[in-house]
């Protein structure tokens, strides 16, 4: 059964593997035959005829209504999930698309003793109350008989368009004017989102993880009662938070024993975030090292999901047990007298984002039940090329998403969703400790503390990323094309007083700038520009 | 820290061997009302180290919560009162002060305000 899903236009790398998470929780995919545990499959999409694949519209194949709904209900970037009753480009075509959609599956929702409401929307742009009303007018070939009520109908009906004018949000230009009309089968609830927002959260830190993603990560992990969800920088609990929200049963741990023991006081720590939602705390939270996690040698396959936002040194770098001169075997280890062992604060080292990743894939490799999921951010610097084969992996696990989230122009981290999908046995750990020292080496020059940080910080700047990135010219939403979009609005507008020397001068430029990048962006001005 | 925390925990100072269980020292526990989920305590119980729970159960002096020997798991599905007294002793019973101590070095590692302080001194790794 085919399906409109609308998009909020945000995050546009995690929409479709949220929906995909959500068709798993809610049993779309049937497990194997085998008994094997579920490898997670993967649903049809298709894309309205000429639209980006950034576009808010997409069509889903979902195998009821019912479905649908929980997965509209419960995501964070779903805006809704709709019956489609025609599409078109002009206002004739779709009434003929209407004309054509079989009764018997329009005129259950048109009853008399029913109520209903039209809701008319323009993505991109704001269209006053009164043509509103002229397009709810033109819609009057549709018989509707029942009640018109605006606040709890019992059907809602949607006219959605996307116009064709030039800038889209960033988006490249669509080709023609498309506009949907549809019967809503569910939609999001966002009013979560102010709930839980951080603003009013009483115990954050500076890293405490802003209230969409960590719900989003929440998705991406199967959250829901029954299961155990574990996060080893667990901080002041937000991505706990979102979990418990979902009814599962929460774990954390954290090096940094003021963080979750004290807090800033008996009324703002981390069990009072839990109290704040009226959450069930978490089962356990614990001050422990993830470089040395304290479980005992036999104890395999506890947690259903593994969710964390590793310290990768940016805003807050990982520490780990012994001290700097210690690890480097400059000093033998500092005996702690007998009497002062008991309050004693032993010295930590610097945590590098290697070691920190590999430590926990041979966590999460240990402890997560088959088919059980690792999520967690993996920065990335944006002048890299990036594919799949540069994010860490494991025997154990197959990487099922991976989005991308831009934070600045140097930087960008991508949220990984692993799922395991093979055992864990000692020679598994073998293989991937040699497969992580070889990752290590590749990546040496900035996984190592530290390297991360300056790049991102440091003053040294192209010149080229400053002249195509001044000011004005900051796109409105950071999506993963948009700067393509940019540049060829530059071109597009000056291009009279321009030949083709100026646009292969920005051709270079884009060549130095995106690399990986490139041979999208020169595709799309050469299939854009021919016409000067 | 629940007792479910104490089953998974071992002391794992360098060279170690037999860290585990490690003895509960309670001070001071109470109880914490947990949502009851038989689905997650079916799938729990097998991972459990029997012993070590009814240890620490008796260390709080709840001495007749749990039998000595672990029951068959066919008890979770017939036993609705033995699933509940499980749920109770590994999920709700909660220590706020008090320590865990390595059986084999005799190490103490805190217990306050209910986190168990796990990290190890210079000397330990």
């Amino acid at each position: 059964m085919w399906f409109l899903c609308v998009f909020f236009h945000r995050l546009l790398d995690y929409r479709r593997p949220e929906v995909e998470s959500l068709a798993e929780l809610f049993g779309v995919f049937e497990p194997m035959e085998d008994g094997s545990p579920v490898r997670p499959g993967s649903l049809e999409w298709k894309l309205p005829q000429n639209h980006h694949v950034d576009s808010p519209f997409h069509f889903v194949n979902l195998p009821s209504e019912d479905v649908a709904r929980n997965i509209a209900r419960r995501s964070m970037l779903v805006k809704g999930i709709y019956e489609l009753w025609g599409e078109g480009t002009t206002d004739d075509d779709l009434e003929k698309a209407i004309r054509g959609f079989p009764d018997e599956r329009k005129l259950p929702y048109l009853k008399t003793e029913s109520s209903f409401r039209i809701i008319v929307d323009n993505f991109g742009k704001v269209i006053s109350f009164q043509e509103q009303n002229e397009r709810i007018r033109g819609l009057s070939y549709i018989p509707f008989k029942g009640r018109v009520d605006l606040r709890n109908p019992d059907h809602k009906f949607w006219l959605m368009e996307i116009d064709d004018y030039g800038e889209n949000n960033g988006l490249p230009p669509v080709v023609e004017r498309r506009i949907f009309f549809g019967r809503e089968v569910g939609a999001a609830d966002r009013k979560l989102l102010p709930t839980y927002q951080l603003k009013s959260r009483k115990y954050i830190g500076p890293t405490a993880m802003d209230a969409e993603i960590a719900f989003l990560m929440a998705n991406q992990g199967l959250a829901r009662p029954g299961k155990l969800i574990y996060d080893p920088f667990v901080g002041t609990g937000s991505i706990l938070v979102a979990a418990a929200h979902f009814g599962a049963m929460t774990m954390g741990a954290d090096i940094d024993i003021r963080v979750v023991r004290d807090g800033r006081g008996p009324d703002c720590n981390v069990w009072s975030n839990f109290e704040q939602y009226g959450l069930p705390k978490p089962l356990s939270l614990m001050r422990s090292d993830n470089n040395l996690p304290p479980w005992r040698s036999g104890l395999r396959e506890v947690f259903d999901a593994i969710i964390c936002d590793p310290p990768y040194g940016v805003r807050a770098g990982g520490r780990k047990s012994g001290g700097r001169k210690l690890l480097k075997g400059a000093v033998d280890p500092y005996t702690v007298p007998e009497e002062k062992r008991f309050n004693h604060i032993p010295s930590t080292a610097a945590y590098s984002l290697a070691e920190c990743v590999n430590d926990l894939l041979e966590l999460a490799a240990r402890m997560l039940v088959m088919g059980g999921r690792l999520v967690f951010f993996f920065p990335v610097l944006r002048e890299d090329v990036v594919t799949v084969a540069q994010f860490p992996d494991h025997p154990c696990f197959t990487l099922i998403a991976s989005c991308e989230q831009i934070l600045s122009l140097r930087y960008s981290r991508y949220l990984l969703t692993m799922v395991k999908t093979g055992h864990y046995t000692e020679e598994i750990s073998e293989l991937a400790r040699k497969k992580h020292l070889d990752f290590r080496e590749n990546h040496l020059k900035w996984m190592e503390e530290g390297n991360l940080h300056s790049a991102v910080f440091s003053s040294s700047d192209s010149q080229t990323t400053k002249s195509l990135f001044d000011r004005d010219s900051k796109p409105k939403y950071r999506g993963k094309y948009t700067f393509c979009g940019i540049i060829y609005n530059k071109i597009g507008g000056l291009s009279p007083k321009y030949d083709r020397s100026v646009i292969s001068t920005f051709k270079y430029s884009l060549e130095k700038i995106f690399k990986y990048k490139y041979i999208y962006a020169s595709d799309y001005l050469d299939r854009n520009i021919n016409s000067y | 820290m629940r007792l479910l925390t104490h089953n998974m925990l071992a002391c794992n100072i360098k060279g170690v061997t037999n860290g585990y269980p490690l003895r509960l020292e309670a001070e001071k526990w109470v109880e914490k009302e947990v949502d009851f989920n038989a689905d997650f305590l079916r799938g729990v119980f097998p991972k459990i180290e029997w012993p070590a729970l009814v240890g620490a159960v008796r260390a709080l002096g709840c001495h007749d919560l749990l039998p000595q020997d672990a029951p068959n798991p066919s008890a979770l599905d017939s036993d609705d009162d033995f699933l509940h007294r499980f749920h109770r002793a590994l999920l709700q019973l909660h220590v706020e002060e008090g320590a865990l101590v390595c059986p084999e070095t005799g190490r103490r590692f805190p217990i306050s305000k209910g986190i168990p302080n796990m990290l190890l001194h210079e000397d330990e790794v």
